[in-house]
């Protein structure tokens, strides 16, 4: 995992690769020679915009995602996240603008886009009155894997999160704690390239915040793009990069470091509030 | 008399345990707060404080009334901000002051000061309807019409969850501006760094309390050494530490990490070596006081008997 | 293939885990069958009627017992005059007069022929036209069976008046019923979603918290509902009589307390089903399953209750819509007033008492 420095709100991507192999996606009009294949960036968006009616919910907004980065999308409610992230799953279309996610245009393949990705969010994650073999059974089903994979990945989760114990009982009757973080395991059981994680960890003690977060290290560290919301602002330093959204638009984006040099603050709380106050 | 008595307090629901013998004293006009994650007991105790609820043993009385023999009186005297949004969504603003102000007794006129600083901020929605509210509005209008009648204690649950920092700042503010007014407040939370805006707080898990005092003397009680660690590799820092034989327990705290050893004094020399024998590129350690986060997790640790 | 396999396990997980699904899927229908099964049927059975018999001869006599002796119908009362052909109607308790002349038989002896007058109560036109068309068979037979060999053939001249409702007109039987049908279902299920709906968005425990009484939300909840469900009676009871003809013979007023009565007493069944549980689509449930699907089949508004199997009359019997039903044919058709329906206007108060009662009681002041 590096800590690249990136600096200014748009980052030009470069296409580095020339492997006829893989499947070009020709990006709507482009003539940057924005390569959607080029192994390093596995979310490239352009100018997106997204309107409802006369309303604005998102404003041109610009930025990339390299391969392996835990990305922090940070903003107020309101602010127009949560309509880009929709955006970026494939569940919505852009009013304008490029979006290219794990190699897979979003107007033209969005069902291939959600194919790739995984995601996983405070409101659902896992079918409460199922158990959690029956969960992990059902998503990996649903993920495409096969029988042998599931019954191999089911074995290695609920060692890992030791749930052995409780891998036959109802999900509602777990913990919080335990549901996210094996919420996120399902989440990118089909190794994504990219997991969208829509505020996981609301609510849940300090402890078992860690933990999830050790997850999603270890995600990361797999190659596994992890693009996250939050309001916890600790946890957005544990991110590579952040991006602080206000009214539709993007106010700022860098390393948490670079950030708080250039607002002079001593954390991230401090920078939000001064982005957020203009 | 105190503003709020908890005596021995115990609540199950079926075979859960959600309070389990809790006590606290609350003086009046202090900004106490009930810190603790999802499912420790935060609402239950606020619900069984606010009438709701029966406790299955124990009592607390509120201003000095029982809440199970008094809670009528009671009933008019505090003000509620419960956990989930519940006001009317299809009322605008306005209309939805106006019910609870008359619901209490008085109206908006009357008590209008002490709820300026925080109406005025919606005021100009007022013939919005509060479903079309966004998150930190809704809230202000909640706290607005919990503070109408001018309560003598207020009991907020949860009130900044899911809400952006900014408007949790805001929030936090206008608490403060209310302290000045002698109300009483009791806060749940799940966010740690709030704890320090409040006067004392109780640090509460699974049903128990680890510890009821001022911020800065649960920070003074922790009785372990901490520094904080950064390096070029966050994750790898806390691998390698985390297989250093003198931890007792390491973790990532917002850009750094903490490392927190059971001793007497940290030897230093014996950590870096052992980090620079791993690779560790570009290590720092810094001194640091614990933050309220670490002895919330030192105590849960102590619970569970680590 | 695989992945619709695994959602399709899914769901029958979720229904089997979810006790309510179980209980429409499996309950709803066998209820709905013998509900339906037993209910529906337009036979008659065991039908109360009335005999004047101006003659009391032995001809008479036979037709009388013949009449009487077929499974369908029942003697109530012997008449005697032809006054009393009108009280016996408005009691309600009798379907048909069947009056026989003066010196039937010595008529029928010496002319050929005698007549026989029919009078059929015929607010329900179905069973009336049902009652009629058996009662002139069951005669005609007998005039067969009488003179099978004669070459004079007796005739008996059967005069037939439907009352309450010459033209047979459906309309008659449905309005009333109507009225008593949409009254419940605004009243009731409107009123039991209003209170679980506070219960399920929460405001209910801000309510809770404050110096409201519960009696001032339960009744502050039933005055908006009463009056639309008042101005929708009397928007029917118009269409009714411009629209279709229903005629409004009893006394308005009248009337209209003993639709506010009625509306009062779905409100307050309503009230105490939102007392019960806390999640609307239940109250919903209760209400639709419990309330208006009884109401329709077992209140007399389409299917008569005479003719249901006895454990079905007896539910009928619990149904406030009965007995509104009553009050409503007879006070709209036939003119009754408080002394004709003095029993049913008490039932009905009796239910009003017993569910406000009951939800006092219930109201929980905790969650």
């Amino acid at each position: 995992m590096e800590n690249k420095v990136n600096s200014g709100s748009t980052d030009a991507p470069v296409c580095a690769s020339n492997d006829k192999s893989i499947n070009k996606v020709d990006l709507k009009g482009t003539d940057e020679g924005v390569c959607a294949t080029d192994n390093n960036f596995v979310c490239v968006v352009e100018n997106l915009t997204k309107k409802f009616g006369s309303f604005t919910a998102v404003d041109s907004i610009s930025f990339s995602v390299k391969k392996g980065e835990i990305f922090g999308f940070l903003g107020a409610n309101g602010a127009g996240k949560t309509t880009a992230m929709k955006i970026l799953c494939g569940l919505s279309k852009p009013t304008s603008g490029k979006v290219m996610v794990a190699g897979y245009d979003v107007y033209k393949d969005a069902e291939k886009i959600k194919k790739n990705i995984g995601y996983m969010s405070q409101k659902f994650s896992l079918y409460e009155d199922l158990t959690v073999l029956e969960n992990i059974s059902l998503f990996s089903g649903i993920y495409g894997l096969t029988d042998k994979q599931i019954k191999e990945k089911s074995e290695y989760l609920v060692n890992k999160l030791e749930l052995e114990k409780v891998k036959n009982t109802l999900l509602k009757s777990l913990p919080l704690g335990w549901k996210q973080k094996l919420a996120f395991s399902v989440a990118i059981i089909h190794d994504p390239d990219i997991v969208f994680l829509d505020e996981p960890t609301g609510g849940v003690d300090p402890i078992t915040r860690r933990q999830f977060w050790e997850l999603i290290y270890e995600a990361a560290d797999r190659g596994v793009t992890v693009f996250v919301t939050t309001h916890y602002m600790d946890e957005s330093e544990y991110c590579n990069r952040v991006s602080m959204m206000t009214a539709g638009k993007i106010a700022a984006l860098g390393t948490p470091a670079e950030l708080k040099k250039e607002y002079k603050a001593k954390n991230m709380d401090e920078v939000f509030v001064k982005i957020a106050r203009g | 008399m105190k503003s709020i008595s908890v005596n021995n307090i115990t609540k199950k629901f079926g075979e859960v345990t959600a309070l389990n013998n809790i006590s606290l004293d609350v003086e009046d006009g202090e900004i106490f707060g009930l810190i603790g994650p999802d499912g420790a007991g935060k609402t239950t105790l606020i619900r069984i404080l606010t009438t709701l609820i029966l406790p299955d043993s124990g009592n607390a009385s509120v201003t000095g009334l029982d809440v199970v023999k008094n809670y009528k009186k009671l009933r008019g005297l505090v003000g509620y901000m419960p956990g989930k949004f519940s006001l009317y969504l299809d009322l605008t603003v306005e209309e939805n002051m106006k019910l609870f102000a008359t619901i209490f007794g008085t109206t908006i006129k009357e008590n209008y000061e002490l709820v300026k600083d925080i109406y005025s901020q919606i005021e100009p929605f007022k013939n919005r309807q509060a479903g079309q509210l966004s998150g930190g509005m809704k809230q202000k209008l909640a706290l607005s019409c919990a503070l109408i009648h001018k309560p003598k204690v207020l009991f907020l649950d949860e009130p900044t969850t899911g809400v952006d920092p900014v408007s949790r700042k805001e929030l936090w503010d206008m608490l403060k501006k209310l302290k000045k007014e002698g109300i009483t407040i009791f806060v749940s939370t799940a966010y740690m760094d709030e704890a320090s805006l409040c006067d004392r707080v109780a640090l509460i898990q699974l049903g128990k309390i680890l510890e009821i005092d001022p911020v800065d003397k649960i920070i003074s009680n922790f009785s372990k050494q901490l520094i904080s660690l950064t390096s070029d590799n966050t994750h790898k820092l806390i691998n390698d530490l985390k297989q250093y034989p003198l931890t007792h327990n390491v973790y990532p705290f917002g850009d750094s990490v903490h490392y927190i050893e059971d001793c007497k004094e940290i030897n230093r020399e014996e950590l870096i070596k052992f980090l620079m024998s791993r690779n560790t590129i570009n290590l720092k350690i810094s001194d640091r006081k614990p933050d309220i986060e670490d002895c919330f997790i030192d105590l849960m640790g102590k619970a569970d008997g680590k | 293939m695989r992945k619709f396999y695994g959602f399709v396990i899914k769901e029958f997980l979720h229904i089997f885990r979810d006790k309510r699904t179980l209980i429409i899927l499996f309950g709803m229908p066998v209820v709905q069958i013998l509900l339906f099964g037993f209910a529906i049927t337009n036979e008659i059975k065991d039908a109360n009627i009335a005999i004047l018999d101006l003659s009391k001869d032995a001809t008479t006599q036979k037709i009388t017992n013949k009449i009487l002796s077929s499974k369908y119908f029942l003697l109530y009362q012997n008449l005697n005059t032809y006054d009393e052909i009108e009280k016996v109607f408005r009691t309600g308790k009798i379907k048909e007069v069947v009056i026989f002349e003066q010196k039937f038989e010595e008529q029928m002896k010496k002319t050929g022929k005698a007549n026989v007058q029919i009078i059929v109560d015929a607010a329900d036109p179905n069973t009336g036209n049902t009652i009629l068309n058996y009662t002139t068979a069951i005669i005609n037979n007998f005039v067969r069976e009488y003179n099978p060999t004669s070459n004079i053939p007796y005739f008996i001249d059967i005069q037939s008046r439907l009352r309450y409702n010459p033209e047979l007109k459906g309309v008659f039987l449905f309005v009333p019923g109507l009225i008593a049908i949409i009254l419940m279902l605004v009243s009731a299920m409107m009123s039991s979603i209003s209170l679980t709906k506070e219960k399920e968005t929460g405001t209910m425990e801000v309510l809770l918290v404050s110096p409201v009484k519960p009696a001032q939300v339960i009744i502050a909840k039933v005055i908006p509902y009463s009056l639309l469900s008042f101005i929708n009676a009397v928007t029917i009871l118009l269409l009714g009589k411009f629209v279709f003809g229903v005629p409004i013979v009893g006394n308005l007023p009248f009337l209209l307390s003993e639709v506010i009565l009625f509306i009062l007493t779905s409100l307050s069944l309503g009230i105490f089903i939102s007392t019960v549980t806390s999640s609307q689509q239940v109250a919903l449930m209760i209400s639709l399953v419990g309330l208006m699907l009884p109401t329709i089949l077992l209140s007399g508004f389409i299917y008569p209750i005479e003719n249901m199997p006895l454990f079905l009359q007896i539910i009928s019997n619990i149904l406030p819509a009965r007995w509104f039903l009553i009050i409503l044919r007879d006070v709209m058709l036939k003119g009754s007033d408080i002394t004709y329906v003095w029993k049913e206007t008490l039932i009905l108060f009796g239910f009003l008492l017993f569910f406000i009662g009951l939800s006092v009681k219930n109201y929980k002041v905790r969650l």
